[in-house]
């Protein structure tokens, strides 16, 4: 008797786990809706004509496929009066992003063992201070960065825009090494400082190897922001240096034009795919090096 | 010589980037606090006039909307973005097959600017072309989601364009947060018999604390700095209704052409970082100190 | 000998500003197909002079992101040759001491005597010439779509109560009415159309350039906004944020009636293949006017002769006869000059421009408000915090003309 009760009971929690499981993939794709509803709107008028943009409803599929709007944007697109479409702002672009975050994930790996593993006085006021530099509105910086690299004589070059993105990524970078460092035990230092290595030493190979899950959650982190950015990229370039957003917002944000939607969103998405390639392939690694220790605090 | 330098290494190492950010941050800081006490227009001007930049700021009925804006945009933001980030780790953590997949969705809207999917968002948010028509032409005639055009629920439309960039970005903080608590006290809390709601609101959520800070962080960051967001879903519009602070410094500045009421309304942005932020940071440090 | 090698030196140095190849780096919002084709009209006929034209596009908000642009450009130390900039901005520039002279082309081809005066002075700093204007935008245009008028039996309206009337026989019908697109410059665009049909040039003047008091808070501006008011009622309730090429193809395709908007929308017309005079209509809106919307390229000063020597040629090459028909025949909009023939242009063009000297001749010529031809960006941008606000809310016509007192005081 007892028997039987029991073994009710476990088919019946048996059939709610099962309804459960597919409760929750039910919710896990609705969600997955929700955040490709952009992207698919992106896709599917990419690849429209721009008469079925015109005539039909802006959300509905393609009747008819077309890679023309591709094309156009990547290379006969006017943004301006050349007609050379993104690519070579998408070079510009690379050349702006690779260097910037190379060099800020570096110092942002020397300061950050500097500030978790060679403790001074007044360290962590230093770290706290560096730390709010990541909350400055970069429209504050605007004028004064302009007059200062007018006096280094980088105005309008991409060293210059670099060298925007790197100081104002410091912040950022410096944190994500700092917390990662900090969950590594302080004896590791004090032994190699015992067996007679030095500063670099420890760090170019103790330090250093260690540390490929934060490398990625911080190139990743750096290249996104630098890729995307459109206020230091509008204001710090010149003719020839202005990389691929400001392009972009050429081709979208015109006034007093003609609209072609398809070729707008063939742009945005070509904009977009070094980043989304960035998080696809990296994004399991992302993870991981969350997990390794940047959050643990 | 070379034993000097060996000691003093790591401050030689950290000096540039610090000294880089003491130039341009705070002497920018300076700066812009100088420039809000003047009347510059077109280009900064530096003779001092007193606080007259801040008397008009406080006297706009724009700024009071862009100040009242910020904050209801930052709680709704940042609790929501928590709070969705928290549920969907923790359903994606239950041994999804498909994790891989789901998670690159969940998260690649981090990858996008605002720029790119500005365009897209307005389109599905307006009533006559996106989700609203698209309901109705199932035959739901009454449907009605018209946020984007209604003045008093548009900044609301800004919201849900943010969760849906930053969301998933906390979950996955807050997926590495799961995966790294200590798996030993789970099973020894199964064993026990303890209900798994249980186990997540007594022992693993808990355990988290230092991520809710990071990620509070790292919104925070965003909510303050929010402005593509806003230029390219509703430009501030209707009216001036989604009026944040960074669109209404940005306008002055170099719209407007009125530098010394941008520069103003940047201290006062300034100000409420810096209430934001000290006390995290304070709190942060003191814990690493113990 | 030194003195040989000093003339040499000095000789080369002459030789070198007369070769000296004419270079200009051109900061300009013209990116778009129709816009950057008639740009690049300029750009060849710069080229066939030996010139070097470096682009540098910047689009977005009306120009504002290549403002941002321009300031961070000059702070640098490091001005384009030549700025696309319009109205007061253009004084507010060379106040600040950056803006060169272009005083010599201007007296050598003889702009006093081919410029509207009202259009020239709005080229001249301080007595000396200082832009080179590209063309003339009518502001207070309103755009009709033939067959939805002729099917409901309307005429074009020429008083807003004409106007009134016809939107409610189009509502009763349900047509929208009027097509319109959120944002606040169409807001404003609008609004100054009606201010002009309800305060007259002189009221006009009065308020939007003058900022008197007195006219801000008149009863006529107390009509204004009821006006705007009651247009709100004649709009789509889907307007908010629409762009206003949106807001012309509503118009195009008959699903609105009317489009208050300047003449850029008749490119758009045009680029679908749509004949003025057959399929839409165009007539300026009720009440006796023109509002000129002027482009205009500023030259910023900069060292270097072939920089210099850009400047100079750019400057002849933009108020030249050639370069004045091409350009607005792909622009929409009219030449700066009176002395162009328009026998190419469409009829559209040939009534603004017929418009424009009347206007010029009767003191009723006036600048565009919301397209920053007539105050510095402070004082209109504040006026139009006040009409987006209204437009968006339910204000009451009285606290409007309060609220917009006490703006413009408060941006002085």
């Amino acid at each position: 008797m007892t028997d039987v009760t029991h073994s009710a009971a476990r088919t019946q929690s048996r059939t709610g786990q099962i309804v459960l499981r597919w409760l929750l993939y039910v919710i896990l794709c609705l969600f997955a809706v929700y955040y490709l509803m952009p992207l698919f709107v992106m896709v599917t008028t990419s690849l429209k004509s721009l008469e079925e943009i015109r005539t039909g409803s802006l959300v509905a599929l393609p009747r008819e496929i077309t890679f023309d709007a591709w094309k156009t944007a990547w290379s006969g697109a006017c943004t301006g009066i050349q007609c050379d479409g993104v690519r070579p702002f998408f070079w510009n672009s690379v050349l702006i992003a690779v260097p910037g975050v190379l060099i800020s994930t570096l110092l942002g790996a020397l300061n950050g063992y500097v500030v978790a593993q060679w403790r001074f006085r007044g360290a962590n006021i230093i770290f706290a201070l560096m730390l709010f530099g990541c909350f400055i509105p970069f429209q504050v910086v605007l004028l004064p960065m302009a007059r200062v690299l007018g006096l280094m004589g980088i105005a309008g070059t991409i060293p210059g825009l670099i060298f925007v993105h790197v100081v104002y990524g410091l912040g950022f970078t410096t944190l994500f090494f700092r917390n990662y460092y900090v969950t590594i035990p302080a004896e590791l230092t004090k032994a190699a400082k015992v067996d007679g290595a030095g500063f670099l030493r420890i760090f170019w190979s103790i330090f250093l190897p260690l540390s490929l899950p934060i490398i990625v959650v911080t190139v990743i982190w750096q290249f996104t922001q630098i890729w995307n950015d459109f206020l230091f990229g509008v204001s710090f370039s010149q003719a020839g240096t202005q990389p691929i957003t400001v392009a972009l917002n050429n081709i979208v944000n015109s006034t007093t034009g003609v609209k072609e939607y398809n070729v707008d969103m063939a742009a945005a998405i070509i904009a977009a795919l070094p980043t989304l390639l960035v998080y696809v392939v990296a994004g399991k690694y992302f993870i991981r090096g969350l997990t390794a220790g940047s959050v643990k605090g | 010589m070379s034993k000097w330098l060996e000691e003093h290494l790591p401050k030689v190492v950290l000096a540039p980037s610090f000294i880089a950010i003491l130039i341009f941050v705070y002497g920018f800081i300076a700066w812009t606090g100088w420039v809000s006490l003047t009347r510059s227009r077109l280009l900064p001007k530096y003779e001092i006039e007193g606080f007259i930049q801040y008397d008009k700021l406080f006297a706009s009925p724009r700024w009071d909307v862009a100040m009242n804006n910020l904050f209801l945009f930052g709680f709704l933001f940042i609790g929501i973005s928590m709070l969705l980030g928290l549920v969907l780790a923790i359903l994606l953590d239950q041994n999804i097959r498909t994790e891989g997949a789901i998670r690159t969705i969940y998260l690649y809207p981090m990858a996008l600017s605002m720029i790119v999917t500005g365009t897209a968002w307005k389109w599905i948010l307006n009533p006559g072309l996106g989700i609203e028509a698209t309901v109705r032409g199932w035959g739901f005639e009454s449907f009605t989601f018209d946020w984007l055009v209604n003045p008093d629920y548009a900044i609301y439309t800004i919201v849900l364009a943010a969760i849906w960039q930053s969301s998933g970005f906390v979950m996955a903080l807050f997926l590495a947060g799961l995966r790294s608590v200590d798996t030993e006290i789970i099973r020894a809390a199964q064993v026990d018999g303890i209900p798994t709601w249980r186990i997540y609101t007594a022992i693993i959520i808990p355990s988290m604390a230092p991520i809710f800070l990071s990620a509070f962080i790292v919104l925070a960051h965003l909510a303050i700095k929010a402005f593509d967001l806003v230029i390219a879903l509703t430009g501030g519009g209707p009216g001036f209704a989604t009026d944040l602070p960074a669109t209404y410094m940005y306008a002055m500045a170099f719209s407007r052409g009125d530098i010394g009421q941008a520069a103003a309304s940047a201290m006062i942005m300034m100000a409420v970082v810096f209430t934001i932020v000290v006390p995290y940071l304070y709190s942060e440090l003191r814990a690493k100190n113990d | 000998m030194k003195a040989t090698v000093l003339t040499a030196s000095t000789l080369a140095l002459i030789a070198g500003a007369a070769l000296a190849e004419p270079k200009a780096e051109v900061l300009h919002w013209w990116t778009s197909g129709g816009e950057a084709k008639s740009v690049a009209v300029l750009q060849q006929e710069f080229a066939d002079k030996g010139g070097v034209w470096t682009d540098m596009p910047v689009a977005g908000g009306g120009g504002d992101a290549a403002m941002t642009a321009l300031r961070a450009r000059v702070l640098s130390g490091n001005a384009p040759t030549a700025v696309q900039l319009k109205g007061p901005a253009i004084q507010e520039w060379y106040e600040e001491g950056v803006l060169a002279d272009i005083s010599d082309v201007a007296e050598a081809q003889g702009w006093a005597d081919v410029l509207p005066a009202s259009i020239a002075g709005h080229m001249k700093c301080e007595g000396t010439w200082c832009a080179a204007p590209v063309n003339v935008h009518r502001v207070d245009w309103i755009w009709a779509n033939a067959e939805v008028l002729a099917a409901n039996d309307i005429e074009m309206p020429t008083t807003w109560e004409e106007f009134n009337a016809a939107a409610e026989k189009l509502q009763a019908a349900g047509i929208i009415p009027l097509a319109h697109g959120g944002q606040a410059w169409q807001d404003a665009t609008v609004f100054e159309a009606v201010a002009l049909g309800i305060l007259g040039a002189d009221g006009f003047k009065k308020a939007f350039v003058d900022l008197d008091e007195a006219t801000l808070t008149s009863p006529e501006m107390v009509q204004v906004f009821d006006q705007m008011r009651t247009l709100r009622g004649y709009v789509d309730p889907n307007f908010p944020g629409r762009d206003w090429n949106l807001a012309t193809a509503m118009v195009m395709n008959g699903e609105a009636a009317f489009q208050i908007m300047g003449d850029w929308a008749k490119g758009e017309f045009l680029a679908a293949g749509k004949t003025p005079g057959e399929d839409f209509l165009c007539a300026s809106v009720p009440g006796d006017g023109f509002l000129y919307n002027v482009d205009s390229f500023a030259m910023f000063d900069v060292s270097g002769d072939d920089a210099k020597a850009g400047q100079e040629l750019l400057a002849e090459l933009i108020v030249g006869p050639s370069f004045q028909k091409v350009f607005n025949l792909n622009k929409g909009s009219i030449p700066v000059r009176t002395d162009v023939s328009l026998e190419e242009f469409d009829m559209c063009a040939k009534l603004s421009s017929e418009d424009m000297t009347a206007s010029a001749d009767n003191g009723s010529l006036l600048p565009s408000y919301a397209h920053g031809m007539a105050l510095r960006g402070a004082q209109s941008g504040a006026i139009t915090d006040v009409v987006t606000q209204h437009f968006n809310s339910d204000m009451s016509s009285e606290d409007a003309v309060q609220a917009l007192a006490a703006a413009v005081a408060n941006s002085l």
